[in-house]
């Protein structure tokens, strides 16, 4: 029995294991959300070999364009989404070309400080053109929940939305890295960039198609972070970019299914880590969790070992 | 003869670096303390001494770790906050005691200093086992973790003796105590008590640290296990000691940077040492070149008077700040650019080759 | 590469220097008072600095058209509110000549600065600086810095108190900004009150400033069967709070204190979510006394969208200190140090009629008016019995 209602739940006795549930279904919906961010990081990762820092503030953008799109203009859901991943792709290809192709050949630490320098321009632009007071995302699918078990457990549809769409782009993306010419070229992109070239891949071409997706994914997540978590403000895509970030660590940085493994046991672990250990320590408890990770298997979960050459 | 013999000694070249670095920063002293002196200084400036000294400590700490040994490291302002909340409260402990500030000051740098080696020691067992990135974020990991316990403890003492508790402020101070840490909160009324001269003497302190290191058998060992692993290995190089000493050094230096940070504002907060503040060193370190020790002088002391310079900029001062940054990186990476400093060197080169050809 | 690099950072450098080494001490025969003044107008907190930046040069319009001459010269510095970057936009305004202040915007930055304030007898009246800190330190009386707004220990126990009196509820749940100290030391004293007066708190959870999802600690809230949430916090969080406590179908009665306001004025926030909210605050936006119709309508006439408290405590902190000044007779010609003697007399003795109410202040610069409690209904507030 599921309906939708928008009461105050009766106060019920709720069985232990139905809080856990609970806690654990917004863990794995807010694991979604990094899983779906780090793809970006893991996807750039793999092909550029840089630590695209700036991945966190072109989510910002995302959610601000959603944010106007929907609440100013008033246009539909699927529009404001579709104008996100559009004007969040072009930004990415556009950074790209301007920030970071001119560094190819440089020391990867140049590459990262540029990135930085992005991250502060986009964070600082944002301010000064929509002010740093906070506007407030209303969700794509209203704040509804699903109510199961006679009320003992409620859902958000939000958090349904999340998780469906989250392996909705890891099949897809899984399928188009394997299958298709562009995939292909990107992972032997990953694999050799000169042997790519060789080959007649278009490395260019492919690098900027990768930052394309990656952009795209990030104006995805942002709508689906500013659908659960609704403030949105210029700093708003530093923390979410951190912990996909350690997300893509996680599962193995430049792994798919890596990034997808690694998102979710983050969101998982800090969720019920904030519900039963302690709210002011979940940070803490989910790096630790990291640490012990990477010391077990150093290059992450589904991480290659990759050998050292003589 | 013996006079010109130091200087030739001085100006080789192998210490012609060495000798330009420390030359800098007493020539920067000189004036600035001359200037201070006759109260030739604004107000603004006055107050950026301090800080800068220790932002300069901080990048020649984390250049070590970087730029000598290799590791890239995203968490050093752990390490500044180690230093910094050990100095604040020891120092709040002795205030009482230890009347003379400067005594005090430097007692507690070296005490913050041990303290951040120690930490330095147990995280590097387990982050040197790790490689490239992987290191990278553990770092950045282990700094989110010592922000983030800080920003649990509660510590203050009364005439009964210490208090301490975690995660909930359970502190029962009487009127004559005072909270040292009060959790999120940070230190506040804090005695100030670092002073410029302090901060100089502990950037040519940790010149002298950096420098007899990289001339050692150690330093040598550290290099070549950063530029080759595998063959330091195999010349029977203990890698992880190596990395561990460079590392434990590193650690220090950013803690005595954090001490004297620390007691320089009344009132310091846990969340400033987040990543933020991590990516700022990196960014110093940098910009003023891996290895390159004068240029890290250089480069944080500017970027830290940078965005007060550009004040008149108001709100777009930061986005000038970041254009500058993503300005400088692409400028010193283009293939034209470098092309033609390598041809001023090479012409330099030759010069200096056909005089002592003479 | 790096040669060059260090040759171009050095001439910086110069340039620093030389650009640094100014700084005069101003005209000192003119009769117009230099006022200064700092908060974040960069950064994440920077609606706050922002508000007060705003609210406090149109007090000084005013009253500049109003008297026919610059009666205030106003420069308003960025300091991130930050503690590390407090003291360099004190030293910026120092260097200016400034001869009174109205303080920092935030507690962590004057905090940082209120020695320095103390030492160079500068008169300072922070707008929304709320920790007592700012004006005494234990034995230390900082007898030339005020406070405009309630200092947090106040709002705890006013708080804690009003529930227990109009029998809001059974069980209060509180969750609160941990890494804050408005919101903790809010937060402290209602629990203390609340032992006192004998409310039942069944849950205690806080955030971090990076945090946006509350659900977790909603979803204990609710487990405890809290009827009252108590949100010692500001309006952004609250907001979340309110949407995502909706979404899960709690609806308890929420229970703010000054900070809240500014939540239905929050672009894209649905009101109908505060519905039933109650606040503890000295200014309400859509208030229609003159006063507050008057400086919500010029306050959007020149910067647009609409002022919340720390606007309005701004506007309050510079129209007392202009009538201190009248009262004293004291103007620009007059020293810092003559200025601030002659406020500190006037201030400890006079009542000053703002927009947040009637106030008067004790010789520790803290406050004393009356707070009230407002609730929100149909999109606005409602004086609550």
């Amino acid at each position: 029995m599921a309906e939708a209602v928008k009461q105050p739940l009766p106060v019920l006795v709720i069985g232990g294991s139905m809080v856990f549930l609970s806690y654990l279904i917004t863990g794995i919906g807010l694991g979604s959300v990094y899983a779906i961010i780090a793809l970006g990081y893991s996807m750039v990762y793999g092909i550029a070999k840089m630590l695209n820092f700036a991945h966190g503030d072109v989510i910002m953008i995302g959610a601000y364009v959603a944010f106007f799109a929907l609440s100013r203009y008033n246009l539909p859901a699927v529009a404001a989404v579709l104008l996100a991943i559009a004007v969040c792709t072009t930004l990415g290809v556009l950074i790209e070309r301007l920030a970071y192709k001119p560094l190819r050949q440089a020391t990867s630490l140049s590459v990262l400080i540029t990135a930085i320098g992005v991250s502060y321009f986009l964070q600082n632009m944002a301010q000064l053109l929509w002010s740093s007071s906070p506007k407030i995302f209303s969700s794509i699918v209203g704040n509804r929940s699903l109510t199961l078990f006679d009320g003992k457990m409620s859902i958000a549809y939000i958090n349904i939305l999340t998780i469906i769409t989250c392996i909705v782009i890891m099949i897809v993306l899984t399928l188009f890295i394997n299958n298709t010419k562009i995939g292909r070229a990107m992972r032997a992109c990953s694999e050799d960039k000169d042997a790519a070239k060789l080959m007649g891949i278009n490395v260019n071409k492919t690098i900027s198609i990768t930052f394309a997706i990656g952009s795209g994914l990030a104006a995805i997540a942002s709508v689906l972070l500013c659908s659960t978590y609704p403030s949105v403000y210029p700093t708003l895509g530093s923390m979410p970019g951190i912990k996909a970030f350690t997300a893509a660590v996680f599962g193995g940085i430049g792994s798919i299914p890596g990034a997808f493994v690694g998102g979710l046991l983050l969101g998982i672990i800090e969720n019920l880590s904030k519900a039963y250990i302690s709210t002011q320590l979940s940070d803490a408890i989910v790096f630790a969790v990291l640490i012990i990770v990477l010391l077990i298997k150093p290059t992450g979960i589904l991480g290659k070992k990759v050998n050292e050459k003589v | 003869m013996k006079k010109s013999n130091l200087l030739n000694k001085l100006f080789d070249k192998q210490h012609k670096k060495q000798t330009v670095s420390y030359l800098i920063v007493i020539f920067a002293y000189v004036i600035l303390e001359a200037l201070l002196k006759t109260g030739n200084i604004s107000s603004l400036f006055k107050n950026l001494l301090v800080p800068c000294t220790c932002y300069i400590v901080a990048a020649l700490a984390l250049n070590l770790c970087v730029g000598l040994s290799g590791e890239l490291s995203l968490g050093h302002a752990g390490f500044m906050s180690i230093g910094a909340f050990t100095a604040v409260c020891l120092s709040g402990l002795l205030a009482g005691t230890l009347t003379n500030a400067v005594l005090r000051l430097v007692i507690v740098i070296i005490i913050g200093a041990a303290v951040s080696a120690f930490f330095g020691f147990l995280i590097g067992i387990p982050v040197l086992k790790l490689q490239g990135d992987y290191l990278a974020i553990v770092t950045l990991a282990f700094c989110q973790i010592i922000v983030s316990l800080i920003n649990n403890v509660y510590f203050g003492f009364d005439e009964k003796g210490l208090q301490f508790s975690f995660i909930e402020n359970k502190l029962n101070l009487s009127s004559s105590g005072k909270i040292l840490i009060g959790g999120p909160i940070g230190a506040s009324g804090t005695q100030r008590i670092s002073t410029f001269t302090v901060g100089i003497v502990l950037i040519i302190i940790s010149l002298i640290v950096i420098y007899n290191l990289m001339d050692s058998r150690n330093g040598r060992a550290i290099m070549a296990a950063r530029d080759n692993r595998i063959a330091a290995l195999s010349v029977g190089i203990d890698v992880t000691r190596t990395k561990m000493l460079a590392f434990v050094i590193s650690a220090a230096l950013a803690g005595a940077a954090g001490a004297l940070y620390g007691l320089n504002f009344s009132t310091l907060t846990p969340a400033k040492f987040g990543f933020n503040q991590s990516i700022l060193l990196l960014v110093y370190v940098v910009l003023g070149g891996l290895g390159n020790i004068t240029g890290t002088i250089i480069s944080a002391s500017v970027l830290y008077v940078l965005p007060e310079l550009l004040r008149s900029f108001e709100s777009y001062r930061m986005i000038i700040y970041s254009l500058v940054l993503i300005g400088i990186m692409l400028i010193s990476n283009n293939k034209f650019f470098k092309e033609k400093l390598a041809e001023l060197k090479t012409r330099r080169f030759n010069r200096t080759h056909s005089k002592e050809a003479e | 590469m790096k040669k060059l690099l260090v040759v171009l950072l050095s001439v910086f450098v110069v340039f620093g220097l030389v650009g640094c080494s100014g700084g005069s001490g101003g005209d000192e025969a003119s009769p117009t008072i230099k006022l200064g003044g700092s908060g974040p107008l960069t950064g994440g907190a920077a609606v706050y600095g922002n508000d007060v930046f705003h609210a406090a040069e149109l007090a000084v319009k005013e009253i500049n058209e109003a008297e026919g001459f610059d009666f205030f010269d106003f420069k308003f510095e960025d300091d991130e509110a930050d503690p590390e970057k407090a003291p360099n936009a004190y030293g910026v305004l120092k260097d200016w000549g400034m001869q009174v202040s109205i303080y920092t915007t935030t507690s962590g930055a004057g905090l940082a600065v209120v020695e320095d304030y103390f030492n160079d007898r500068i008169f300072a009246i922070t707008p929304s600086g709320s920790n007592p800190g700012l004006v005494y330190n234990g034995s230390t009386n900082y007898d030339n810095c005020f406070q405009v707004c309630f200092t947090d220990p106040n709002q705890g126990v006013a708080s804690a108190d009003y529930i227990k009196n109009n029998a809001l509820g059974e069980k209060v749940a509180i969750i609160y900004r941990s890494d804050d100290d408005y919101s903790t030391t809010v937060y402290q004293k209602f629990k203390d009150e609340a032992a006192k007066v004998g409310l039942d708190i069944v849950y205690e959870g806080s955030f971090i400033d990076t945090d946006s999802d509350y659900s977790a600690q909603l979803t204990a809230a609710q487990n405890a069967g809290a009827d009252v949430v108590f949100l010692p916090i500001y309006y952004t969080p609250a907001a979340g709070i309110l949407t995502q406590a909706d979404a899960m179908g709690y609806a308890p009665v929420f229970f703010g204190i000054d900070g809240m306001d500014g939540i239905l004025t929050l672009e894209g926030f649905d009101t109908a979510l505060a519905e039933g909210v109650y606040l503890l605050t000295p200014f309400a936006a859509d208030a229609t006394d003159d006063k507050t119709v008057h400086f919500v309508t010029a306050f959007k006439e020149a910067y647009g969208g609409t002022p919340t408290q720390f606007g309005a405590d701004a506007y309050d902190a510079v129209y007392a200190i202009y009538e201190a000044c009248k009262a004293a007779g004291v103007d620009g010609t007059n020293s810092t140090e003559e200025i601030c003697d002659a406020l500190i007399g006037q201030f400890t003795s006079m009542t000053f009629d703002g927009l947040t109410g009637k106030a008067t202040w004790a010789a520790n610069g803290e406050v004393s008016k009356s707070p009230k409690a407002v609730i929100i209904e149909n999109g606005v507030y409602v004086a609550a019995e």
